[in-house]
């Protein structure tokens, strides 16, 4: 039998401290749920870690959940990135090659200044803002992540799409020699390159939309979608496009990536909504990382209040 | 190798392998080297070492011809029987770890249109009068051409197991695929075999397909 993991290396060596805390912690959860008192005996007491600090000093914002962050190492080791592997692991292992600089975004279609800008130009004068958002995978999985980026409508306000513009869409780099999975494979996403996504422009322009560069006050990873990222959060994870080169202004609906692959599954719009589930799986609740016992997700992963008018009179289970 | 396998250690031997998988598993549970999601990483891992040993199971009939190595029938019930121990502790951890016995969710993950879960359901269930019959005291109460009959469930187990494996993917088919593939082969050869039996004339030795 082919055994596929390596597992000649001791987990001491490749997994930080405060993921095992983390680990332990769903041990205890598992022993207990389990019954098994013995194997509370091989975990030893253990204090909190710390998490963060910076998340833990800073003054709860007007969009932050107060929820406890995932940690660190779970944000940035297990992720979903096609492009980088399908699995989950993949993102954090094959992404070493990948440069996030120097990085250029072009700007395109209906706009008065379509053209091509650093990312520094990109996003000079706009203030990095830190967020501690709810991410809801179409998995049925959910983090708590703190992003630091620019609210996405303060980026297209200074771009000055035209009126005729109704859409924007995004596109992801496309760099085979530097992500793995955008090699042609039999065992491949399914998925074609380069990754597409897009939003209404009211969605662009709600203040939740953010344009993110930084995870835990450190630049994202590459696993992260380093450097320039959105995220949407009351939408499945799977609309925050990563690692963006392209923004086009259209009057068109965009064609995104999982809404061409399986339009059955994963439609245009993608508001995360527990009553109107996968069809091959339920929405209706999650487990959130880090946790033993699944949650009830929320209607637009709880963030209706900033949302849910943009919606109104729309079919939900049409329109999913 | 046929020596092996009438020696009175192989038995154990292939007993202790056939465990690996789970002494594997439970050593990377309890010593944290699952991923941030360790309820998944059990499902994936029992779930696929069930179609690992169902597959394995189906392998013992050809290769017994192919191979010239009658005697691999010995293990032939402890595979399967192993194959059924990884399908139940897969089945259990989706009951148990991943519902919490919320039973209410439990029957709407099945009936509301959902074939992912219903085919699993199905496959571990076709598996169970299997592995009740096992017995050689079951042949003998059953009669050798019933408990045949009944035995073969296996292959629908096993196909609706792939299907289920298909139908846990999003995009990513080509490895339920590969399995696919290969219990199309594994099915495929025991057709072949039957064809060539029928053509001889009655009375010509015929040992038992499976």
């Amino acid at each position: 039998m082919l055994i596929k993991r390596a597992s000649d290396i001791a987990s001491s060596e490749i997994t930080p401290e405060n993921l095992y805390h983390n680990r332990r912690e769903f041990i205890k959860t598992a022993s207990a749920v389990l019954g098994i008192a013995a194997a509370g005996a091989i975990v030893p007491a253990c204090t909190n870690s710390a998490v963060s600090g910076m998340t833990q000093s800073k003054p709860k914002g007007k969009y932050d959940t107060d929820e406890k962050p995932t940690p660190y190492e779970d944000v940035t080791h297990y992720n979903n990135y096609y492009e980088f592997g399908i699995d989950k692991a993949d993102p954090a292992a094959n992404s070493g090659k990948f440069k996030p600089t120097p990085w250029t975004v072009s700007v395109e279609g209906m706009v008065k200044k379509p053209a091509s800008y650093s990312l520094d130009d990109l996003l000079k004068g706009l203030t990095p803002e830190e967020r501690v958002y709810r991410m809801r995978c179409v998995e049925a999985w959910s983090m708590v992540i703190p992003w630091t980026g620019v609210p996405l409508a303060a980026l297209i306000a200074r771009l000055e799409p035209t009126p005729a513009a109704k859409y924007v869409e995004f596109k992801t780099i496309m760099r085979p020699d530097e992500m793995p999975g955008q090699r042609p494979s039999v065992f491949g996403s399914g998925l074609h390159w380069p990754y597409t996504e897009g939003l209404r422009m009211d969605e662009a322009m709600n203040p939740l939309a953010l344009l993110v560069t930084g995870v835990y006050g450190k630049p994202a990873l590459a696993q992260n979608g380093a450097p320039i990222r959105l995220v949407t959060p009351w939408k499945y994870g799977f609309k925050g496009v990563k690692s963006i080169v392209k923004i086009r202004f259209t009057d068109k609906q965009p064609l995104t990536a999982w809404n061409e692959a399986a339009p059955q599954e994963y439609g245009f719009f993608a508001n995360v909504n527990p009553q109107v589930d996968h069809p091959r799986w339920s929405q209706a609740s999650e487990r959130r990382i880090g946790e033993f016992y699944k949650r009830r997700t929320l209607m637009f992963n709880g963030y209706a209040d900033q949302v849910a008018q943009m919606y109104s009179g729309m079919d939900l289970r049409k329109s999913y | 190798m046929p020596k092996f396998n009438r020696w009175w250690i192989s038995k154990p031997a292939v007993f202790v392998v056939c465990l690996v998988p789970m002494v594997w598993l439970v050593w990377d549970t309890f010593a944290g080297n699952l991923s941030a999601n360790p309820i998944e990483d059990i499902r994936n891992r029992t779930g696929i070492w069930t179609l690992r040993f169902l597959m394995i199971t189906l392998s013992v009939t050809p290769l017994r011809r192919i191979i010239g190595w009658p005697s691999l029938i010995r293990f032939r019930r402890m595979l399967g029987l192993f194959a059924f121990f990884y399908a139940f502790v897969h089945f259990i951890t989706y009951i148990w770890l991943d519902q919490a016995f919320a039973w209410n969710e439990i029957v709407k993950d099945m009936i509301s249109k959902r074939p992912f879960i219903l085919s699993g359901v199905a496959s571990f269930v076709l598996l169970i009068p299997l592995a009740i019959t096992s017995t050689k005291k079951w042949i003998g109460r059953l009669g050798g051409k019933r408990w045949q009959m009944i035995h073969r469930l296996i292959y629908l187990s096993a196909v609706v197991g792939v299907l289920h494996y298909y139908w846990r993917v999003k995009l990513d088919i080509a490895r339920p695929l590969a399995y696919g593939a290969v219990l199309a082969v594994l099915l495929g050869l025991r057709l072949t075999v039957a064809a060539v039996y029928d053509r001889r004339p009655v009375g010509a030795h015929r040992a038992p397909l499976q």
